[in-house]
C-alpha cells in the first residue's frame, strides 16, 4: 500500500530549542498511528508542520502521492488540536456550520452532515444551545463532530479522550475505529500508552525533537523484550536460578523466568519437564509500551528540557 | 477568499446581532439628546436669583443697570456692607465717585460668591456706562450714542472664502463643530472599537479555538476578517446613527406649528426674505431658517466622505496594532493594560492636538499632525471642516490620505508577522521587545 503521508528530514528550529531535529516516518494509509512522546518532545510542532500551521524550515512533506501544499491540502486534513475550544457566544449548530465551512464545505452540505453526526452522537437538541452550556466532556464531543465533519483522508487527534468519561470515550474510540475502516488514517498523539496500545497499528516516538523508536506495536514489543517467561503450575513450586533461566519473581503458582542468552524457550520447558513440574500455562511476557517508553525517555532530562540557544 | 468572506460574517452577525449593541445603537442617541437637554434645563431652572444693594454715588449708573432674570438691582439708601444681608439682599456693589481720567475699583460683597459669568456681565455693564458718560460729557447727544449702540447690534459678521470665481459664504464657529465632532467621534471609535478587537482577538486565544481555525485558514485570513468585519459593524453603527439624526430631526420638524413651517419654506424659496404681502416671519421660524441655512453652508458630501475614509483608514492602521497586542496576551488582562499604552499614546495625543487644530487649522503642527497616520484621521477631518481647498489644498488632502493607506498597510503587515507567532504561543510574558523580535524574524 502506498503511503499517505512521508515525512523526510523534517527540521524546525526556534531561536533557543530545535523543536524537530531530521524526524522521518511514513504512515500507511488506513491505518491508526500514535505519535508518542515526553511533553515538549516536538510532537506538537510535528504536528502543526502536518497540518499546515508551520512550515518546516527544510525537509518534505508528502501527503497522498503529492508534495503537501497547505492552501489547497486543508480539506483532506481534520485536526483536533491538543489546544482546544470554541467559541463560548456561538449556537452549537451555527459553530459546527462555521467551522464545516471554513473547511470548504458548501452549506448545505454541512448542515446535511451536521445533522447526520448529530443524530449519531445524540446531539440533535444542542442546535441552539451555546458553548458555554455545555460541560468539558460535551464540548470534547462536538469538537471531535467537527474534526471529522469534513471526511477528511487524514485524521490528526492531539489527546482526544481527555476529560471524558467511558462512555463517551469508547464512543469516540469506536468511531475512530469506525473510520478507519472506512479507509481514514488517524494520527494519534497521546501520553497515555494503554490507550495506544488499545488502538494504535504503528507507532513513532519522539523526545527531545528526534525519532527514537518507530514500528508496529508487536515489533516494537518484540524488539524490547527481554526474555521473560511466565510459568504457572498446578501447585506451588519454587525455581532457582540454573545455567538456563535465572527467576524474576515468584509468586504462588506462578514463576517469571528470565531466559539466558544462548538457550531458547523450548530449553527451559525440557528443563521444567525433568524435573516433574506440572504445567499448565507457559507464555512469553512482553513489556508493556508504558514500560518501552519509561525506559526510553526516562534519565533524558527529556520532561526538564533545557532551553539552550542554538550555534 | 471564500473563507475570509466567512470569518467577516461571523465576526459581523455576531456582533450586530448582540443585544448590546441594538442597545447602544438606539440608545445613544437618545442618551445624547436627552443629555444635552437636560444639562441646558438644569443650567436654565438651577440659576439662583440674586437681589442686588447698588450704592451709586454717580445717579448715571441706575439706567445702566437693567433687571433680568437672574439679577435685580435694587437702589436704597439705608444699606451697608453691615445690613445688607438682614435686609434681604443677596449681593451689595459699592461704586466710588468716577472722576475723569481717575481709576477706581467697585467692590461686590456676597453671600454667596458670584459665579465668573454673572460677575462679567454686571462689570460690562457698569464699564459701557461710564463710557456713555464720558462721551456725553464730550458732548455727544443721547439720541446719537442710541442709534449708534442700535447700528453695532444689527451688524454681523459675514465670512465668504473666495474659490475662483465664486465665492461661498463661510462660517467658522460651524467649521469649529464639525471639526471637533468629527474628531472626537473618530477618537471615541478608535478607542471602542480597536478594543473589540482586541478583545476578540484574546477571546480566541484564551478559549484555544485560535488553533482549531488556523488549521483551516491562515492566520492573515482570521485576523483581517476580525478587522474587517469589527469595522463594518462600526460602520453600520454610523449609518443607523445618521439616519436615527436625520429622521429625528425631520420628525421633530413636523410636529412645528403648520405657519412657521410654512413660513420657513418661503424662507428657504426666498433668500431669508419675506415676500408678498406676507406677514413679517416669526422669530422661530427665523432662528430655524437660520440654522438650516448656516448647516447648508459647510460641504457636506466632502466631509461625509472624507469622515468615512478616515474612521476606515485609523481605524485600520490602529486595530491592527490592537489586534497585535491581543494577539501576544495570555491570560492576564493586566499584560494588555500595559501594552496597549503604547498605542494609546498617541491617539490621546492627537486628540489634544484635534482640540487645537479646530481654533487654527493652518499651524505647522496642524499640517505636520494631519499628515502622519497616528494623528492625520482626527486632525484632518478637523481642518477639513473649515474648507477645501481653502484651508487644506488637494495636495495636502492626498499626501495624508495616500500617507494613510501606506500606514494601515505597514501596521497590517507587521501585525500579521506578530499575529501569526503570538496567537499559538502560551506561556509566555508579552512584551513589546518580543513582539518586536517576531515582527521583524525572517519568515
Amino acid at each position: 500500500m502506498e503511503p499517505i503521508l512521508q515525512l523526510a528530514n523534517l527540521k524546525k528550529y526556534y531561536s533557543d530549542q530545535k523543536a524537530v531535529d531530521d524526524i522521518s516516518f511514513q504512515i500507511q494509509e488506513g491505518s491508526i498511528f500514535g505519535l508518542l512522546g515526553p511533553n515538549g518532545a516536538g510532537k506538537t510542532t510535528l504536528l502543526r508542520m502536518i497540518t499546515g500551521i508551520f512550515y518546516p524550515d527544510s525537509g518534505v512533506i508528502t501527503l497522498d502521492g503529492a508534495p503537501f501544499d497547505p492552501l489547497n491540502d486543508i480539506q483532506k486534513i481534520g485536526y483536533m488540536p491538543e489546544e482546544r475550544g470554541l467559541y463560548k457566544k456561538m449556537k452549537i449548530g451555527e459553530q459546527a456550520l462555521y467551522l464545516a465551512q471554513l473547511k470548504g464545505l458548501s452549506k448545505s452540505e454541512a448542515t446535511e452532515k451536521i445533522k447526520y453526526w448529530f443524530r449519531k452522537f445524540e446531539m440533535e437538541t444542542w442546535w441552539d444551545k451555546k458553548v458555554e452550556d455545555l460541560s468539558k466532556g460535551m464540548s470534547q464531543k462536538l469538537q471531535f463532530v467537527t474534526t471529522i465533519l469534513h471526511e477528511p483522508k487524514l485524521i490528526i487527534l492531539d489527546e482526544p479522550f481527555s476529560g471524558l468519561d467511558p462512555v463517551n470515550a469508547n464512543l469516540i474510540k469506536d468511531e475512530i475505529f469506525n473510520l478507519a475502516k472506512k479507509g481514514a488514517t488517524i494520527i494519534f498523539s497521546t501520553h497515555r500508552m494503554e490507550q495506544v496500545e488499545e488502538i494504535c497499528d504503528h507507532i513513532v516516538l519522539v523526545n527531545l525533537g528526534k525519532k527514537i523508536l518507530d514500528g508496529t506495536v508487536t515489533e516494537v514489543k518484540q524488539q524490547f523484550k527481554e526474555n521473560i517467561f511466565s510459568i504457572q503450575t498446578t501447585e506451588a513450586i519454587s525455581l532457582e536460578n540454573n545455567a538456563i533461566f535465572e527467576v524474576v519473581k515468584t509468586e504462588q503458582y506462578k514463576n517469571l523466568v528470565k531466559i539466558n542468552d544462548g538457550y531458547t524457550s523450548n530449553d527451559v520447558l525440557n528443563d521444567l519437564l525433568k524435573k516433574q513440574v506440572q504445567i499448565i500455562g507457559y507464555n512469553e511476557v512482553l513489556p508493556s509500551l508504558n514500560d518501552i517508553f519509561i525506559q526510553l525517555v526516562e534519565g533524558t532530562h527529556s520532561s526538564a528540557r533545557a532551553f539552550k540557544p542554538i550555534q | 477568499m471564500n473563507k475570509i468572506w466567512l470569518i467577516i460574517q461571523r465576526e459581523y452577525t455576531s456582533r450586530v446581532r448582540n443585544k448590546r449593541f441594538l442597545l447602544v445603537t438606539f440608545l445613544m442617541p437618545v442618551l445624547l439628546v436627552s443629555l444635552i437637554a437636560g444639562s441646558a434645563y438644569l443650567s436654565a431652572s438651577g440659576m439662583e436669583h440674586r437681589k442686588i444693594a447698588v450704592l451709586d454715588p454717580n445717579g448715571f449708573i441706575k439706567t445702566a443697570l437693567k433687571n433680568t432674570d437672574q439679577i435685580s438691582f435694587e437702589f436704597p439708601n439705608n444699606v451697608d456692607t453691615l445690613n445688607y444681608k438682614e435686609l434681604g439682599y443677596t449681593d451689595i456693589l459699592i461704586i466710588p465717585k468716577f472722576e475723569q481720567n481717575k481709576k477706581a475699583d467697585y467692590i461686590l460683597r456676597s453671600k454667596k460668591s458670584m459665579g465668573l459669568m454673572l460677575q462679567n456681565s454686571i462689570s460690562n455693564k457698569i464699564n459701557s456706562a461710564i463710557e456713555d458718560q464720558m462721551l456725553q460729557e464730550a458732548g455727544i447727544q443721547q439720541a446719537v450714542l442710541d442709534s449708534i449702540h442700535q447700528a453695532s447690534q444689527v451688524a454681523e459678521l459675514k465670512a465668504y472664502e473666495d474659490k475662483g470665481k465664486t465665492s461661498k459664504e463661510s462660517n467658522a464657529s460651524l467649521a469649529m463643530g464639525i471639526g471637533y465632532a468629527s474628531g472626537f467621534l473618530i477618537y471615541l471609535t478608535m478607542f471602542i472599537y480597536g478594543a473589540m478587537v482586541m478583545r476578540g482577538v484574546m477571546e480566541e486565544k484564551t478559549n484555544r479555538i485560535a488553533e482549531v481555525i488556523i488549521s483551516s485558514v491562515k492566520p492573515f485570513e482570521l485576523m483581517m476578517g476580525k478587522i474587517i468585519g469589527i469595522g463594518a459593524v462600526g460602520l453600520t453603527q454610523f449609518i443607523l446613527w445618521i439616519s436615527l439624526i436625520i429622521s429625528l430631526t425631520s420628525v421633530a420638524m413636523g410636529m412645528l406649528p403648520a405657519d412657521v413651517q410654512h413660513q420657513v419654506t418661503t424662507l428657504q424659496q426666498h433668500n431669508g426674505q419675506m415676500v408678498g404681502g406676507m406677514s413679517q416671519a416669526s422669530e422661530s421660524a427665523m432662528r430655524i431658517y437660520n440654522l438650516q441655512h448656516t448647516i447648508q453652508t459647510a460641504n457636506w458630501p466632502l466631509i461625509i466622505s472624507c469622515f468615512i475614509f478616515y474612521f476606515l483608514g485609523g481605524y485600520l492602521f490602529y486595530s491592527a496594532l490592537f489586534a497585535a497586542v491581543g494577539s501576544v496576551v495570555n491570560e492576564d488582562p493586566q499584560d494588555a493594560q500595559s501594552l496597549m499604552f503604547p498605542i494609546t499614546m498617541p491617539l490621546i495625543f492627537s486628540y489634544i492636538i484635534t482640540n487645537m487644530v479646530t481654533q487654527n487649522p493652518n499651524t505647522p503642527i496642524a499640517f505636520w499632525a494631519s499628515i502622519i497616520p497616528f494623528s492625520s484621521p482626527m486632525v484632518m477631518m478637523a481642518r477639513i471642516a473649515y474648507g477645501v481647498p481653502s484651508a487644506v489644498s488637494y495636495w495636502e488632502l492626498a499626501l495624508s490620505m495616500g500617507i494613510l493607506i501606506a500606514g494601515f498597510i505597514f501596521t497590517t503587515w507587521l501585525s500579521g508577522k506578530i499575529y501569526r507567532t503570538g496567537i499559538l504561543m502560551y506561556g509566555k510574558k508579552p512584551t513589546w521587545k518580543l513582539m518586536f523580535k517576531w515582527a521583524f524574524k525572517k519568515s
